[in-house]
């Protein structure tokens, strides 16, 4: 990681009086490994880097990228977002982060010895093994559509002209499976996944056997007559669910008019047995990290307490627009994009009680194994809340039925609502939110 | 972009340890693009990517590198690592003869995007908001951008495929959010082609704002959608994307070697309503899934998937063109030198049929009439999709009437395409972005009005 270093002299010394410059400089290391039928159908080895490059000029921001770390690249990248800040509208809040007296958290080290230093081979043992796993499980799986393990390792920085200059640094691992099952003419799908820290920690059993269970429990699945029922959501399904809820809470969504949550601070926005936490130090998240992607550091912050709205996400320009601290929650898509406020590891508490219970004590609902469709079946303006669902009926706290090809639909707002209780099986996978079995009362199912 | 001599040493080395295919892709991609919102131009942004991705097949196995390092002691470091996945066999020599390089540029009457002020791309921002605006009091926000990209790459094997292609492409977009009392409402619209500067001569920028003002506004009066199987009436200008994903998709030759596509198997059999003809087409146009070669360097072609009903044949790329002895349909694409290409969709469109749109729907007792489809998402292995409305109306006794809300809609791809009952005259091909396994490229979608007999509805009102 020289060049990271290299590059963050190189910048410091290209800073100009006049203007507020943020650079973040990225460097980074992928492995992937895809199986089929036992036989490698790919290896992916990749080392990448780049830098990002946000300028503010009068009010004015520019911004440019490049995708390597050479000097002139660098050089031109500077340019380039110092042009760029002349056609912007000036305003006044526009700027680069300051120090806010709250100091990054002493994280045990996000990086991964044991994982680099694993030969490759045994690596694609693993991905073969989780197929050959995947295939014991049940002699209805027919085939694999791949089986996959994947690795990356980042290191990046952020550097900007008040003085911030912020590292972190992360490996993380993972193997998953696409399943397909079959009966007969049918043929059904199933995803199953574990992701680690160390090579050692991945799971491939519990990949297997979800992967297994969920394309084999869907075999013999019928559309449903349309109805008004419970819902009870897999850990993974209140894993998006939960990314939906606490991306309308961004603060750049509110200030633009485009949250049905704004104004509402105080209010009772959920039912009481709902806490909506945002976390991105908490160390159950594989891509934990101290800082945001302006180098603040990350904090715990509560989101939702009790049912009640307590914040929204905010990063430094959306803070000093509604004259508060940013919460540390500013969010980069990547060395091309411009930052803006969101969830960076959010989730809702878990309850007390266990999933067998939560299931065992419903009268008649459906357990939802996957949901499609959510990027255009949920408005995140009105809260319109329609996506395509595939599940298991749930009748007396047992279940029954596989079905299928059915929406369930509702509002954000209505969810929040109607939740109807927490279970306690919190669980953590890749990404930036956490799930659970979570039940919701009357949601309108659209089927026969 | 590099040296021929260099590639053809790159490419010895990748197959230094074996393999029987290898490949340079080169690629540099400059973009551009700018924004508004609330009336505030928002941070113009630009930049360079540039890199190269080398692989390396032996048997069914692919090595796989790429580096942003284009020095030819990078490129080579690149190749032997994409040749580490043969090391277990035995070393043989290789040739590589490339061919003369065949230089593909942009059309000569192509106007550069960097030959254009940036003043000038922001007023065209400033143009699409107050048209935006103007359409109506209820419109209360308004962002608009826009983008262009210029893409040059370089791809050559060792079967001697050798060709350097220009890529330009330009996208305008405007997003509005209109309140009611009813609460918000958005809309949306875009318009992007493989094409420069030029396109803002063919379009007329200030309707395309319009078109999402209304789209927000009509919605501040829509009724929740109805709940079940419902008639649909889809519209030329929106309905796409619902072929590309519910039958384009299971149509790529690598879900079908996986056995892991419904349509697996069942060329030469009837597999829609014999009123639909249904193509993959890279060569249409300026449509945004347009271009003269594909990312492995073969010309892209105009290939029918679906004839009067019946299946004819599937999209193939160099792989998978490899592995049934025949040649690649032209559909092999990456999103980036760092992604390995893959079968992917160029334009996938319906063919118009005879009948007339207005009398398709006056012929429509009860159901839904979809002006605008949102994305959507298909499980190939079922043929099971969902689909987003974002302009949706009632049809009650032959006439389009209420506006609905936003809902998805759900069904079954080779259904779908078996209850087609009524396409009509018209045509109109839209803009989208397709993903697959995480990579995502441009592609164009288009229909003429049609009648699927019925679609289930997953709105909240009942029946």
């Amino acid at each position: 990681m020289d060049d990271l270093e290299k590059a963050v002299k190189y910048i410091k010394s290209a800073m100009a009086d006049g203007e507020a410059m943020e650079a973040f400089i990225l460097s980074e290391r992928e492995v992937s490994i895809r199986i089929y039928e036992l036989e490698i159908e790919s290896l992916t080895t990749a080392e990448s880097s780049g830098v990002g490059i946000r300028i503010v000029r009068d009010g004015r921001t520019g911004i440019s990228y490049s995708g390597t770390l050479e000097r002139d690249a660098i050089t031109r990248a500077i340019e380039e977002a110092r042009d760029n800040s002349r056609f912007g509208t000036p305003d006044e809040f526009a700027g680069v982060a300051e120090f806010d007296g709250v100091e990054p958290p002493s994280m045990s080290s996000q990086w991964s010895h044991e994982l680099l230093s694993t030969p490759m081979e045994k690596k694609i043992e693993l991905a073969r093994d989780l197929e050959r796993l995947t295939r014991r499980f049940d002699r209805r799986i027919r085939s694999l559509n791949s089986s996959n393990y994947g690795e990356s390792a980042y290191a990046s920085a952020i550097i900007n002209s008040n003085g911030i200059e912020r590292y972190s640094e992360a490996t993380y691992c993972w193997a998953y499976a696409h399943a397909l099952a079959g009966e007969g003419d049918e043929s059904q799908s199933g995803f199953g996944m574990s992701a680690a820290k160390n090579f050692g920690e991945i799971d491939i059993e519990f990949a297997a056997s979800e992967a297994a269970t969920k394309a084999t429990r869907m075999l013999g699945a019928t559309k449903p007559r349309s109805m008004r029922t419970m819902v009870i959501f897999e850990p993974e399904v209140t894993r998006s669910f939960t990314s939906i809820v606490a991306g309308t809470l961004s603060a750049e969504r509110v200030q633009k008019g485009r949250s049905f949550f704004a104004n509402r601070i105080g209010e009772a926005v959920a039912s009481s047995k709902l806490t909506l936490v945002d976390d991105p130090t908490d160390e159950r998240f594989f891509a934990a990290v101290p800082i945001d992607d302006e180098g603040l550091a990350s904090r715990r912050n509560v989101m939702i307490d009790r049912g009640e709205l307590k914040g929204y996400f905010y990063d430094t320009y959306t803070a000093r627009k509604d004259g508060v601290k940013s919460t540390g929650s500013a969010n980069r898509g990547g060395i091309a994009g411009s930052t803006s406020p969101g969830p960076r590891g959010c989730y809702f508490e878990a309850g007390i009680k266990s999933r067998e219970d939560l299931i065992k004590e419903v009268d008649s609902a459906v357990l939802i194994q996957s949901i499609s469709g959510v990027h255009s079946g949920v408005n995140p303006i009105s809260g319109d809340f329609s996506v395509g669902a595939e599940g298991v009926v749930v009748t007396n706290g047992e279940l029954g039925e596989p079905i299928k090809e059915f929406t369930i639909s509702s509002t954000i707002q209505k969810m929040l609502g109607d939740v109807h209780e927490v279970a306690s099986d919190l669980t953590f996978r890749l990404g930036s939110a956490a799930g659970m079995t979570l039940a919701i009362g009357d949601v309108s199912l659209s089927g026969n | 972009m590099v040296d021929a001599d260099i590639v053809e040493r790159v490419l010895r080395s990748a197959l230094m340890s074996g393999g029987d295919f290898a490949e340079v892709f080169v690629e540099e991609k400059a973009t551009f693009s700018a924004a508004l919102d609330d009336g505030n131009v928002e941070e113009l942004s630009s930049g360079v990517a540039r890199g190269a991705g080398i692989r390396v097949r032996f048997g069914e196995t692919t090595g796989f590198a790429h580096t942003a390092d284009l020095s030819e002691r990078g490129l080579i470091r690149a190749a032997e690592a994409a040749s580490a996945v043969a090391r277990r066999s035995s070393a043989k020599t290789s040739t590589v003869a490339l061919s003369q390089r065949l230089f593909v540029p942009v059309d000569v009457d192509t106007i550069i995007a960097t030959s254009i002020s940036k003043d000038r791309k922001v007023e065209l921002l400033l143009r699409l908001d107050a048209a935006a605006r103007s359409a109506g009091a209820s419109i209360r926000q308004v962002g608009a951008s826009y983008g262009d990209s210029f893409r040059r790459f370089l791809v050559a094997n060792s079967n001697g495929t050798f060709v350097e292609e220009e890529q330009i492409r330009t996208r305008i977009s405007v997003s509005t959010v209109a309140v009611g009392d009813t609460g918000m409402q958005g809309g949306y619209e875009t318009v992007a082609r493989t094409m420069g500067f030029e396109l803002i001569d063919e379009i007329d920028l200030e309707e395309l704002a319009r078109t999402a003002a209304n789209r927000a506004i009509t919605k501040l009066s829509a009724r929740p959608a109805p709940s079940g199987k419902l008639p649909v009436v889809l519209n030329g200008r929106g309905g796409g994307v619902l072929f590309h994903e519910a039958c384009g998709h299971g149509l790529e030759a690598d879900h079908i070697s996986k056995n892991s596509s419904v349509y697996t198997g069942k060329i030469g059999e009837r597999v829609a309503s014999p009123l639909v003809t249904l193509l993959d087409d890279g060569t249409v146009g300026k449509q945004w899934g347009t271009y003269r070669y594909d990312d492995e360097g073969n010309e892209a072609k105009s290939n029918v998937l679906i004839k009067d009903g019946v299946l004819v044949d599937y999209m193939w790329d160099q792989n998978q063109s490899d592995r049934a002895e025949r040649v690649s349909s032209g559909n092999g694409r990456r999103q980036s030198y760092a992604h390995l290409p893959m079968v992917r969709m160029t334009n996938t469109y319906l063919t118009a049929g005879e009948s007339n749109p207005q009398e398709i729907i006056a012929d429509t007792e009860y159901g839904i009439y979809i002006a605008q489809l949102g994305g959507g998402q298909v499980n190939t292995a079922t043929g099971d999709f969902v689909f987003g409305m974002t302009e949706a109306y009632l049809i009650e006794n032959g006439e389009i009437t209420a506006p609905l809300r936003e809902a998805n809609l759900i069904g079954n791809g080779p259904e779908v395409l078996r209850n087609i009952d009524a396409v009509a005259d018209d045509f109109s091909m839209v803009p989208g972005t397709c993903g697959k396994d995480g990579q995502s490229v441009p592609v164009g979608c288009g229909q003429p009005t049609l009648r699927i007999t019925e679609v289930t509805i997953g709105g909240t009102a009942n029946g």
